[in-house]
């Protein structure tokens, strides 16, 4: 017996009473957690269930009997099992069905014609056993007699079974086992790459006295702004068959493994750099005072505190990169040439070959890093958090000639290969035939005259991007509110917590395929979604949610514990405190996440390229529709078409700030 | 004094309040009468369960037992918003983004009030809190007792029934602190609302309240007058706490009489049987230097002792002397006034003899000894 159970007193626990406050916070964290339920928990059980559901074509299950053509029938009864042996109807390959396959019963009867005056009964032995009499659904072991027009229209289904027959198909075919492998590798040596060269940036950037250090600043965080596709699309330009520099490859071919390293590398290269300066900014400037004091040589002192004080951020860094490496598909789509990666084999498996369990198989498989390397981020992020309140003193670089000259080499090294990689698609895109006539045109903005979905698609995504960053907003903010200031109900808490962590670990590709195995299904009464710009709309908030959660997180947590009790104590409504207090107050982290959902709306592919339907084809798919069908300029041409789009955001947004932070000022800063 | 019974019913009636986080006994079996108009104070060391029971009278964060009635209305389960209070923090959580008047004026809307009557109400209340010119000033540019006493306008704002005040004061610095005292103490006077203040500061609780209630370890260890806590502790550990208090090892001899060393002195009559192991209590103030050439009248030798000054510390207004003695086997603190050590020429190494008066020498079980 605990200490408790002997001293306290034996009663009932004292409860509040819920006021109508209470029952509006409970009821819309509720919704949200329905929401995120939906929009996330359903669709991946969907996807989990399809993985391991098998479909076999078992010719024992059913039994046919045929009439004399007087309509007579003499009682014997016929195995489809014996009669295929009989006739041969039906090859092993062709039983190895999946969830559609569909056998003519006709097949087993070399002599049938519809217009004979023959007729036929048909059953299965047992409840399991299904077939189709046109559209309609029949099962079971009594008798269905037909005439042979009829008979003509049935159908023999597969049964369904549940196991790991999927995962040992995928394990027994080398070539998609291969792409396990290919998949580490590639995210392995970008991983590698990038985490080193924004490491010195970053140190660039934090530690020498260099100009244009604000520039450098804009020019590294210009990847976010465009699809991960489009510095393919460049490499394509500058290293492929008909490449300006292809001769620096030197036999090599830029479609495989280079490319996508190299594109992984643009792409991923802002992340990075962001969580390795945050990291660097924290290191506690009195450390290096006492190394100077002790005339500790600049290279030990590199070594002995500015590696271990940047230790979480590099992994945390690491571990991002990974992350975004390995679970992308538009970069290797576009440059991967013949090398299968796991993101680019969920689309093949499921576009292609319309084989939905392998896909959903190849899900599970790419489930199991990203999982991984979103938990170990996890854990780090939560180390530095507690390193950050403890710091204090900001580290203060001295200037030194050679040092400062080196770094901004370097930097501008590094920015030149992004503003390359931008310039070459834009030059691309405005010269009439790459490369035999570089003179200058806009055909390639005729995107109405291309395959992709033209100049609609454009304007879908600015709808898709503007939606999602107004409806993600609103619930992202609302429901972070909810969960913070909400007192009790643990459990819908602790459930909401989870779920709003979830997205994060998901690849947009497991994400879309699982859309549509759960929104897809005719039995689903959203099925309505399938096809609408409400469904991009939903999948791509739910894909974005985890990082605009932890944002309004860290905004709603800086703010007095206490509000809502004086609040409460002034007889107000919640409400009241939220549209007067909390949003201005967290207005700026609003903003961010705002934007945040709005870049990436424009620019994700791997999601919303198993979900959008003619009339909302989408501008980053169109990219790779475009890029696909051969168009590469008018997909480069599009592809900064969203670059500069999330720049006139970026600036919208910068401006907006400022104005809230002008208007703010008087009460923020004193 | 304010006290409660059949005619005066409590304003505020706690009855048998247990609180529990998971396995933790914050508050046990807490009881507590407040009355209309007073101002009480809960007073004991950091962790003690302060904060858990205001909160809890606020319905912020329920008990896990008992019941809470004020006027004579069950308010146990009701959520805080049906209560009738207004609350101050440690940390003013004044709106940042309102201006000093929105912040008065946050309760006294969506009451059905004029405009022009919430104006009038938010200017009678800076003025009361003595912040007439600032209400157009956003909270960030006030000082922090400006900040509280601009939290305190906008928790009476409403004319509540019980003002609840948590560390108000702990955040600001010294000075700060004991005008800011005075001036809550008599703003509560003249507005006569009850208030429960909570500190861990116990001359803030002895300068303001009209009761407090010492806590401890979650459980209510004496509630009195100031006076009465200090002059009558019921615990060592008030004792303790409150004020500075010799304490000695000795031994209970017939029910007034206990044996300090070798000396037997006569002391409060308490229930310890003979021979028993205690602690004898006696305050610093409270230990008389007798002059040798005037004697006194009661008899001295009785209460009287032979002691040494070990140690003198100027305080100021006293000298603090520790005093040594051979037959105490041990030493005691105490306070020699300016005058006393002047005339009787006292320094380190003097010698003297020091009565400690039989009404000021109490016993408490001793928590060492070994049953
Ligand atoms: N929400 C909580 N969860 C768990 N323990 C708590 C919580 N709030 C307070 N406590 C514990 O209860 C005890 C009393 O806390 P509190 O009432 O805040 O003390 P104080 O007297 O300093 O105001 C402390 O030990 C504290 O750690
Ligand atoms: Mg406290």
């Amino acid at each position: 017996m605990s200490k408790l159970a002997t001293e306290l007193p034996a009663g009932p626990r004292v409860r509040l009473v819920l006021g109508s406050d209470d029952w509006f916070m409970r009821g819309f964290i509720a919704l949200i957690v329905l929401y995120l339920f939906v929009a996330l928990a359903l669709p991946l059980y969907a996807m989990l269930s399809k993985s391991i559901s098998t479909f076999r074509m078992d010719l024992t299950q059913f039994q046919f009997q045929v009439s004399d053509e007087t309509g007579f029938f003499s009682g014997d009864i016929l195995s489809a099992d014996e009669l295929n042996a009989a006739v041969g109807a039906y090859s092993e390959q062709e039983l190895n069905v999946g969830s559609g396959g569909r056998l003519s019963a006709t097949a087993f009867f070399p002599d049938f014609s519809f217009r004979s005056p023959v007729k036929y009964r048909v059953r299965g032995v047992d409840d399991s056993a299904v077939f189709l009499l046109g559209s309609e659904r029949r099962t079971g072991p009594s008798w269905v007699e037909l005439d042979s027009n009829q008979f003509r229209r049935v159908v023999l289904r597969p049964v369904t079974s549940v196991g790991l027959d999927n995962f040992k198909r995928y394990f027994s075919t080398p070539s998609l086992v291969q792409s396990i492998k290919n998949s580490l590798f590639i995210a392995a040596i970008s991983t590698v790459i990038t985490v080193l060269l924004a490491f010195c940036f970053a140190y660039a950037l934090n530690r020498s006295c260099m100009r244009f250090k604000g520039v450098f600043r804009l020019i590294a965080m210009a990847p976010i702004l465009v699809p991960s596709l489009l510095p393919g699309i460049a490499l394509v330009y500058l290293f492929g068959n008909q490449g300006l520099l292809k001769a620096v490859m030197a036999g090599e071919s830029i479609y495989g493994p280079y490319g996508i390293i190299a594109g992984s590398v643009f792409f991923t290269f802002p992340h990075a750099m962001l969580i390795i300066t945050t990291a660097l900014a924290i290191s506690d400037a009195r450390l290096y005072e006492a190394a100077l004091s002790l005339r500790t040589s600049r290279w030990k002192t590199f070594w002995t505190i500015t590696i271990p004080g940047a230790r979480y951020g590099l992994i945390s860094a690491a571990f991002v990169v990974f992350n975004l490496v390995i679970t992308d598909f538009g970069l290797p789509k576009v440059i991967g040439g013949q090398y299968n990666v796991l993101a680019v084999d969920i689309y093949k498996q499921v576009i292609g070959q319309q084989n939905f369990e392998m896909g959903a198989v190849v899900s599970v498989v790419l489930l199991i890093p990203a999982m991984l390397a979103f938990g170990i981020d996890r854990i780090v992020q939560r180390r530095q958090v507690a390193l950050l309140s403890a710091r204090s003193v900001v580290y203060q670089p001295s200037s030194s000639r050679i040092f400062d000259r080196f770094c901004l080499l370097y930097c501008s090294l590094i920015a030149i290969f992004i503003l390359g990689i931008l310039g070459i698609c834009q030059f691309a895109a405005l010269v009439k035939f790459w490369p035999y006539d570089l003179s200058l045109s806009l055909r390639n903005y005729a995107f109405n005259r291309m395959d992709g979905g033209g100049w609609a698609a454009y304007r879908n995504s600015i709808e898709l991007a503007g939606l999602t960053a107004f409806f993600g907003t609103v619930i992202v903010f609302t429901g972070a509110y909810m969960v913070e200031k909400t007192q009790g109900f643990k459990g819908g808490r602790t459930l909401f917590q989870f779920l709003a962590m979830l997205p994060m670990a998901i690849p947009g590709m497991v994400l879309g395929l699982a859309y549509i195995f759960f929104f897809n299904d005719p039995d689903n009464p959203l099925n309505f979604l399938y096809g609408t710009m409400a469904i991009l709309v939903l999948c791509t908030v739910t894909h974005f949610y985890t990082v605009s959660h932890l944002t309004a997180v860290t905004a709603l947590k800086q703010m007095d514990n206490e509000f809502e009790s004086v609040n409460a104590s002034l007889k107000q409504p919640f409400y009241k405190l939220f549209a007067r207090v909390s949003v201005p107050v967290c207005l700026p982290a609003i903003l961010d996440i705002s934007i945040y959902l709005f870049v990436n709306a424009m620019t994700t592919v791997s999601a919303v390229v198993f979900l959008y339907s003619t009339s909302t084809a989408l501008a980053s798919v169109a990219v790779l529709n475009m890029d696909d069908a051969g168009d590469v300029a008018p997909a480069a041409a599009m592809g900064m078409m969203i670059f500069y789009t999330n720049v006139a955001a970026r600036i919208v947004h910068a401006g907006l700030s400022r104005g809230v932070l002008r208007r703010t000022q008087v009460w923020r800063h004193h | 004094m304010l006290r409660t019974d059949d005619e005066n019913p409590a304003f505020l009636k706690i009855n048998a309040l247990w609180k529990a986080f998971g396995d933790f006994l914050a508050l046990k079996d807490i009881s507590l009468e407040v009355a209309e108009g007073e101002f009480v104070c809960f007073l004991g060391p950091s962790g003690c369960g302060k904060t858990t029971l205001l909160r809890a009278i606020a319905g912020l964060d329920p008990q896990t037992r008992g019941t809470i009635e004020q006027s004579s209305r069950d308010i146990s389960n009701l959520p805080p918003a049906q209560r009738d209070y207004g609350i101050v923090f440690q940390s003013y959580a004044l709106f940042p983004n309102l201006s000093i008047r929105r912040n008065v004026a946050y309760g006294l809307e969506n009451a059905g009030h004029s405009r022009s009557k919430i104006d009038a109400r938010v200017d009678e209340l800076l003025q009361l809190v003595d912040l007439p010119e600032q209400g157009n000033k956003y909270p960030a540019q006030l000082s922090g007792g400006q900040q509280q006493r601009i939290a305190l306008a906008r928790a009476i704002a409403t004319k509540p029934g019980l003002l609840l005040l948590d560390e108000p004061l702990s955040a600001l610095d010294a000075r700060v602190r004991v005008s800011l005292r005075h001036q809550i103490k008599e703003l509560q006077r003249k507005l006569g609302v009850t208030t429960v203040m909570v500190t861990h500061d116990q001359e803030e609780g002895l300068s303001m309240a009209d009761r407090i209630v010492v806590m401890n370890h979650g459980r209510i260890e004496q509630v009195g007058t100031p006076i009465q806590i200090y002059r009558d502790p019921d615990t060592l550990f008030v004792a303790d706490f409150i004020g500075e208090m010799n304490q000695v090892q000795g031994v209970a001899e017939t029910a007034d009489r206990v044996r300090i060393g070798e000396v037997s002195f006569n002391c409060q009559s308490h229930g310890f049987s003979p021979d028993e192991k205690v602690l004898a209590t006696v305050r610093p103030e409270d230990i008389v230097p007798i002059e040798r050439d005037h004697s006194d009248q009661a008899d001295p030798a009785d209460q009287g002792v032979e002691v040494h000054i070990g140690d003198m510390e100027f305080l100021g207004s006293y000298w603090k002397a520790r005093l040594d003695s051979p037959r105490l086997s041990g030493s005691l603190n105490a306070n020699l006034s300016m005058n006393a050590v002047r005339r009787m020429e006292l320094s380190v190494g003097s010698h003297l003899q020091v009565r400690l008066p039989s009404d000021r020498l109490k016993l408490f079980a001793n928590p060492s000894a070994v049953t």
